[in-house]
C-alpha cells in the first residue's frame, strides 16, 4: 500500500509536466502555422506595426522562436510554469486575469458536475442494482434496454431535444398553471442566475445521462459477477436474509468498479459541461472555453484547458488512491 | 465520448487462462463459437443490417436518392414533408431525405478511418509496451498517461480550436491523437496476461523468435478485447464527429453533416414550430450509434466466456 502510494505519486509528475507541455506546443505550433493571434483580434483594420508589436509583447507572445515552424519554444514554457506556479495563469484580450474569469465561472462548473454525479450515481447504481438482482426478469431487460438507448443518444442530441420538450412544453403548461417561481426556472431554457441551483437541474441530468446508463450497466455486470463468488454462496448458505447478502457482501465487493467510474467521471463530466452549457448558455467554464474559441483568444484556452487538465489529473490521482484502500489486493505489479 | 474500457477488462474478455487454442477439438474455438452465437443473435442481426445500410448509403448516396442535396430553395425552407420532400426541408430550403443520406459520409468517413488507425496504433504499442516491458513499458505508458490525462472532447476543442481549418482529415487526426491511448491500455493488459500463458513458454523453449510468439500467441490471444472496443468506438466517433460539427469546432458549412443539420436546425426548430428539422436527423444520427453500441455489446457478450 506505502510502496503503491509512492509510485503512483512519483508517476503523477512525469504526467502532469506532459500533459501541459503537450498544450504549450499545440499553441505554439498553432501560431507557428496560423500566425500572431493578435492580428485576428484586429480583423481588416490592422492598427500600425509598433502597436501591434507592443501589444503582442504585452501578451508575451514576442518571442521569436514562435516564428521558426516546429521550435517547441522549451524557454517559454519554462517561463510558463514559472508563471502557473506563482498562480499567474495570463489575461484575456480585454486585460481580465484568467483567474478571476475562472472564478467566476468554476462554481457554476461545480455546481452542475455536483448535480450530475449525484443524480447519475444514485439513479445508475439502483437501476443496475435492481436489475443485476433480477437477472433476465422484466426489470433487468427494462434496464439494459433503457441503458442502451441512452449511451447512444450523443449528450448535444439529447440537450437539444430536452430543452426543447422542458423550455417550452413543459415551461409553458407549468406557467399557465401558475407554478412557483422556483420551479418554472427547473424548466427554463437557459440559466438563470437568482435561480443557482434550480436552473441547473435540467442540464446537468442531461449531463450526467450518458454516465447513468455506463454505471447503471457497470453496477448490473459487477453485482452479477459478485454474486457468484463463494463468499456470496457461504452467506447464502448460513441462512442470512437477502437484503444482507445483496447490501453487505455482495454489493460492497462490486461498488469498486463503480466507484472507480464515478471519480473518473469527474473529469469526463467537465469536458460533457462543454456542451451542456454551449446548449443551455450556463456561463461557466465551458461557456468560458467556447467564447475563448469563438474570440481566438488562445492563451485563454490553453490556460483553461491546463486548469481544467489538472482538475482531472487530481481527480484521477485521489481515485487511484482511494482504489487501494478499497481493495487491499490492489499492488503496483 | 466517454472511457467504455471501464467495462472491458483484459481478464474477462477473450481465451479463458488455460484452454487457449487446443479447445480446437472440443468446441469449436472462440471465433468460432461467438461466430454461431452471434448469427443467433437476433439483436446483432438487425443492428449489423442498419450499420450496412447506413455504410451503403455513405459509400453510394446515388442508391438511396436521386437528389441533389446542394440545390436548395430558399422560398422553399424548412417546410414540413410533403411529397415533392418525405421528410421536408432544411433551413436553406434544401431536401432533408437528401442531407439525411448524404450526411451519413463524413460521420462514416472519420468514424472508420480513426477507428482502424487507433486500433492499428493502440494494438502495436500496446503489444510493444506489454511484451517486452521494462523501460520501453514504462516510456510508452507515461506518454500514453499524458494522452489519457486529456479530458476527451475538452480536448478535441482546444486541438481544434487551434487549427486553422477544419475538415475532415483535421477533425481524423485529432481524433487519432487523443483516441489511441485507452486501445494500448487495454492492449498492454491482455499482452500481459496472454504472455505469461504456458503456450507461450512451451513456444519459446522451442526456440521460436519473439516475432513469431507475438505474430502467432500474443496477438490472436489478445485481440478479443480490442476488436469489441473498436467496433463500441465506431459509435462513439460518429457521435463525437456530431457533437463537434455541432459545437462549430467540427466540420464546416459546404460540408453536409449531420451535426450541421442539427445545429441549424436547433436555432429554429423551437420557434418557428418545425420538429422535423430536428426530428430526421437526430434519429439517423441515434440509430446509427445505437447499432454501432448494439453490435459492440453482442460481440463482447459472445467473446466473453465467464457471460455464458
Amino acid at each position: 500500500m506505502g510502496r503503491y502510494t509512492i509510485r503512483r505519486l512519483l508517476q503523477f509528475i512525469p504526467v502532469l509536466f506532459g500533459t501541459m507541455f503537450l498544450l504549450h506546443y499545440l499553441q505554439t505550433v498553432s501560431i507557428q502555422i496560423n500566425g500572431n493571434p493578435i492580428t485576428a483580434l484586429f480583423g481588416d483594420r490592422q492598427p500600425p506595426p509598433e502597436t501591434l508589436a507592443a501589444i503582442t509583447r504585452s501578451f508575451g507572445l514576442d518571442d521569436p522562436c514562435l516564428t521558426q515552424a516546429g521550435n517547441p519554444c522549451l524557454g517559454m514554457f519554462g517561463e510558463r510554469l514559472w508563471n502557473y506556479a506563482q498562480g499567474d495563469f495570463g489575461v484575456d484580450f480585454t486585460l481580465q486575469p484568467v483567474t478571476d474569469l475562472l472564478a467566476e465561472a468554476l462554481p457554476i462548473t461545480l455546481r452542475l458536475t455536483l448535480i450530475a454525479i449525484v443524480f447519475e450515481a444514485i439513479v445508475g447504481i439502483i437501476a443496475g442494482v435492481i436489475a443485476g438482482i433480477r437477472k433476465d426478469k422484466l426489470a433487468d431487460n427494462f434496464v439494459r434496454i433503457s441503458t442502451v438507448l441512452i449511451i447512444s443518444v450523443p449528450t448535444f442530441v439529447l440537450g437539444v431535444l430536452v430543452q426543447i420538450l422542458s423550455g417550452l412544453y413543459i415551461g409553458e403548461w407549468l406557467e399557465d398553471r401558475g407554478a412557483p417561481e422556483w420551479l418554472l426556472a427547473v424548466f427554463s431554457v437557459t440559466y438563470q442566475s437568482e435561480h443557482p441551483w434550480a436552473s441547473l437541474v435540467v442540464p446537468g441530468v442531461v449531463l450526467g445521462a450518458f454516465s447513468l446508463g455506463f454505471i447503471a450497466r457497470l453496477t448490473r455486470t459487477s453485482l452479477i459477477e459478485t454474486m457468484r463468488a463463494d463468499y456470496v454462496r457461504t452467506a447464502r448458505a448460513k441462512g442470512l436474509p437477502k437484503s444482507r447478502v445483496v447490501g453487505i457482501h455482495a454489493l460492497r465487493n462490486s461498488l469498486i468498479p463503480v466507484v472507480t467510474y464515478i471519480g473518473l467521471d469527474i473529469g469526463f463530466l467537465m469536458g460533457g459541461a462543454l456542451v451542456t452549457e454551449g446548449i443551455f448558455n450556463i456561463p461557466g467554464v465551458g461557456g468560458l472555453v467556447f467564447s475563448s474559441v469563438r474570440a481566438g483568444e488562445t492563451p485563454v484556452v490553453i490556460a483553461v484547458a491546463t486548469l481544467l487538465t489538472l482538475v482531472f489529473l487530481l481527480a484521477s490521482l485521489v481515485v487511484d488512491l482511494f482504489y487501494a484502500v478499497l481493495d487491499p489486493r490492489i499492488r503496483y505489479e | 465520448m466517454s472511457d467504455y474500457s471501464t467495462e472491458l477488462r483484459p481478464s474477462t474478455i477473450g481465451p479463458a487462462p488455460g484452454a487457449p487454442e487446443g479447445a480446437k477439438e472440443r468446441s469449436a474455438g472462440l471465433w468460432a463459437d461467438a461466430w454461431r452465437e452471434l448469427y443467433h443473435n437476433p439483436v446483432f442481426v438487425v443492428s449489423t443490417i442498419i450499420v450496412l445500410l447506413v455504410i451503403s448509403m455513405a459509400a453510394f448516396p446515388g442508391l438511396w436518392t436521386d437528389t441533389d442535396p446542394e440545390r436548395c430553395q430558399l422560398r422553399e425552407a424548412f417546410e414540413g414533408p410533403s411529397d415533392g420532400h418525405v421528410f421536408g426541408t432544411t433551413v436553406q430550403g434544401c431536401d432533408m431525405y437528401a442531407h439525411v443520406i448524404y450526411g451519413a459520409r463524413p460521420s462514416i468517413i472519420i468514424a472508420v478511418f480513426v477507428t482502424a488507425a487507433v486500433s492499428l496504433i493502440g494494438t502495436a504499442t500496446g503489444v510493444i509496451s506489454g511484451f517486452y516491458g521494462g523501460w520501453t513499458d514504462t516510456i510508452i505508458s507515461r506518454i500514453n498517461d499524458v494522452f489519457l490525462g486529456l479530458p476527451f472532447i475538452l480536448g478535441a476543442v482546444v486541438f481544434l480550436a487551434l487549427l486553422a481549418d477544419q475538415n475532415i482529415w483535421t477533425v481524423s487526426v485529432v481524433l487519432i491523437v487523443l483516441g489511441w491511448s485507452s486501445i494500448t491500455r487495454i492492449m498492454r493488459g491482455s499482452v500481459i496476461s496472454a504472455k505469461s500463458q504456458d503456450y507461450v513458454e512451451a513456444a519459446r523453449a522451442l526456440g521460436a523468435s519473439n516475432m513469431s510468439i507475438i505474430r502467432r500467441h500474443i496477438v490472436p490471444n489478445s485481440i478479443a478485447p480490442v476488436i469489441v472496443l473498436a467496433t463500441l468506438y465506431l459509435g462513439s466517433f460518429v457521435s463525437v464527429e456530431a457533437t463537434l460539427t455541432f459545437l462549430g469546432v467540427g466540420l464546416q458549412i459546404p460540408e453536409i453533416s449531420w451535426g450541421i443539420t442539427i445545429a441549424e436546425g436547433q436555432l429554429i426548430a423551437v420557434s418557428q414550430e418545425v420538429p422535423h428539422l430536428l426530428v430526421f436527423p437526430c434519429m439517423a444520427l441515434i440509430l446509427t450509434v445505437l447499432s454501432f453500441v448494439l453490435m459492440g455489446d453482442a460481440l463482447r457478450d459472445a467473446l466473453d466466456p465467464r457471460g455464458r
